[in-house]
């Protein structure tokens, strides 16, 4: 049984702003998912829909196979989310605002305790446990919002956007705590527009665009249709003019930087071989970032024309 | 959702209503007790002094019934308009629609909130009533079963308002131009049976009417209106109110789009 399924959800908003145009979409249990898409493309209404804050035009969302629509308690029971912007009290304390959420699932208020102090303790936020949230930073609020949706230890997690606006070292310890709890069981699904972060997490992923799902597939499989990849060569010696390399789509990104595109799959070694003969010494190389930000925007390009 | 899950549910939004009033303290208990003394000092002590009796009272006796009452309704009203509009506002209401707690315990946590404060400010009003009058309790039952529904009717009102506020202008239209002038036409400082009969009968359409005289006739044993009638008004407003916002929760109005 899948954790999620929408069957031809759709929503309008008035009678002219269609968000979703007839979503079909599937996320098995235990998965990690990505739902990519740009701003405006309908994630957010599906999210919505999905935690019944937005109703849908038609169509309907089943969460571990109860319908929001006609078992609403039942099926959010099962889901905890985490919204884009931050919607907990900021006058009350993270430790309350946990207590709290946990109560509304009907988790006793002994258990609840229990519970708030273990997450607070994950997500590193134990000592700021009885300071007015107003006051934590941007990332503590993020991870607060977290701890808050495992409060009733859910089966399905969303997170819209959960990352947005956190420095890199907390953005990855989150990443290490969002495995784990999908390793331990929880169905996760991710909207994210750092693509670096679901290239990393998620094993299947989704693009929306315009209200439709223009891709639905493995993070594997996606990644497999890249044909082409780009080296990003660092250089020895500066290197004030390009030299003629045959063959080779080569560009000067500055004195120290060069950057050659290859078909997938190339041998390398012959690729230094042209270099040496060009008089190009190499320091270092890697791969340039960011694969699936290629395809995504590949994707959307293609939708567009 | 099963009745101990949802029990927990409703005791949750209970705690958390009687921690907001306990932490905001400064707004929610202390203004009404300052407002009330003014009152009975200048209406009661001063101006009353001059008035001589009311409804077979003695001026400052006659208004502590209603003052109290008023500050019953107000504070009910305005606890859970605040409050639920700032959980709008605040978008934190969406912790709440995001759970499975059912449209009723929502409404029921939100009400008990208000009477809760209802009783509080109540309370303390009576006890500075103490400073100026002696009190003795007619009919307790009626007093506190008026209390109680009075403070339960406001509640529904203020949820009312809260669900259509958009902005924090919405939040004070209703309270400023139709509860506090109902209130102060509502016989809290005049026993309605001085008023000529077409002012009469106009002020036996206004629900405060009932709200302060029940709860006169149970402190003081005196009223202007039949007490069942008071009683029955104050029931069937409360299941038509009732049922309105629960109508607007199932709908989603002002909550889901």
């Amino acid at each position: 049984m899948p954790a999620l399924a929408t069957v031809q959800l759709r929503k309008t908003y008035g009678t002219k702003v269609e968000a979703l145009k007839g979503i079909d979409l599937s996320v098995e249990e235990g998965d990690f998912f990505a739902l990519l898409g740009p701003n405006g493309a309908g994630k957010s209404t599906l999210i919505g829909i999905a935690a019944s804050l937005v109703r849908p035009t038609s169509g309907d969302v089943r969460i571990f196979g109860k319908s929001v629509v006609t078992e609403r308690s039942a099926a959010v029971a099962e889901l905890g989310l985490v919204p884009q912007e931050f919607n907990f009290n900021q006058f009350e304390k993270p430790f309350e605002i946990l207590v709290n959420q946990a109560g509304y699932y009907g988790v006793p208020r002994k258990l609840a305790r229990e519970r708030a102090e273990q997450y607070l303790n994950q997500l590193q936020l134990w000592d700021k446990r009885e300071v007015a949230s107003r006051t934590l930073s941007g990332g503590m609020k993020r991870r607060l919002m977290i701890a808050r949706a495992m409060m009733h230890s859910p089966r399905l997690l969303i997170l819209d956007e959960p990352t947005a606006g956190v420095d890199i070292e907390i953005r990855r310890s989150m990443w290490v705590y969002l495995k784990e709890i999908n390793r331990a069981g929880t169905t996760v699904i991710l909207t994210t527009h750092y693509l670096e972060e679901a290239e990393n997490l998620c094993r299947h992923i989704a693009i929306i665009d315009h209200g439709r799902v223009i891709e639905n597939t493995t993070m594997k499989g996606l990644l497999g249709t890249l044909d082409r990849e780009t080296f990003v060569f660092d250089l020895t010696h500066p290197l004030y003019e390009l030299p003629a390399l045959e063959g080779l789509s080569a560009q000067r990104i500055d004195d120290h930087t060069l950057e050659i595109e290859v078909a997938r799959g190339t041998e390398l070694n012959g690729l230094f071989v042209r270099l040496t003969e060009a008089g190009i010494g190499v320091r270092s190389m890697r791969n340039k970032a960011n694969r699936l930000e290629e395809l995504f925007v590949r994707l959307l390009g293609q939708e567009a024309a | 959702m099963n009745t101990a899950i949802a029990l927990t549910a409703f005791k949750t939004i209970v705690i958390k209503e009687i921690n907001r009033i306990l932490r905001i303290w400064g707004q929610t208990l202390v203004p009404p007790a300052i407002t009330m003394t003014l009152y009975f000092l200048i209406f009661g002590k001063l101006v009353g002094s001059r008035i001589g009796e009311m409804g077979g009272h003695r001026y400052m006796e006659f208004i502590v019934p209603g003052l109290i009452m008023m500050s019953v309704i107000q504070n009910a009203y305005g606890n859970v308009v605040s409050s639920f509009f700032g959980s709008k506002f605040g978008r934190y209401v969406e912790e709440l629609l995001v759970s499975p707690t059912p449209n009723i315990v929502i409404l029921a946590g939100y009400v008990a909130g208000g009477v809760l404060r209802g009783v509080m400010v109540g309370g303390i009003v009576l006890l500075v009533s103490l400073f100026f009058t002696d009190l003795s309790i007619a009919h307790p039952f009626v007093m506190l079963g008026s209390v109680f529904l009075a403070a339960v009717l406001f509640s529904l009102a203020g949820f009312v308002n809260a669900v259509y506020a958009k902005k924090f202008d919405d939040i004070s239209i209703i309270p400023t131009f139709i509860l506090t002038p109902l209130t102060y036409l509502g016989g809290v400082f005049y026993s309605i049976s001085l008023l000529p009969g077409f002012w009469r009968e106009l002020s036996l359409l206004n629900p405060i009417v009932y709200t302060v005289n029940a709860f006169r006739y149970g402190v003081l044993g005196e009223s202007d209106v039949s007490i069942p009638l008071a009683f029955g008004i104050m029931l069937l407003a409360i299941v038509v109110l009732g049922a309105y916002c629960l109508h607007l929760l199932a709908r989603g109005t002002g909550l889901r789009s």
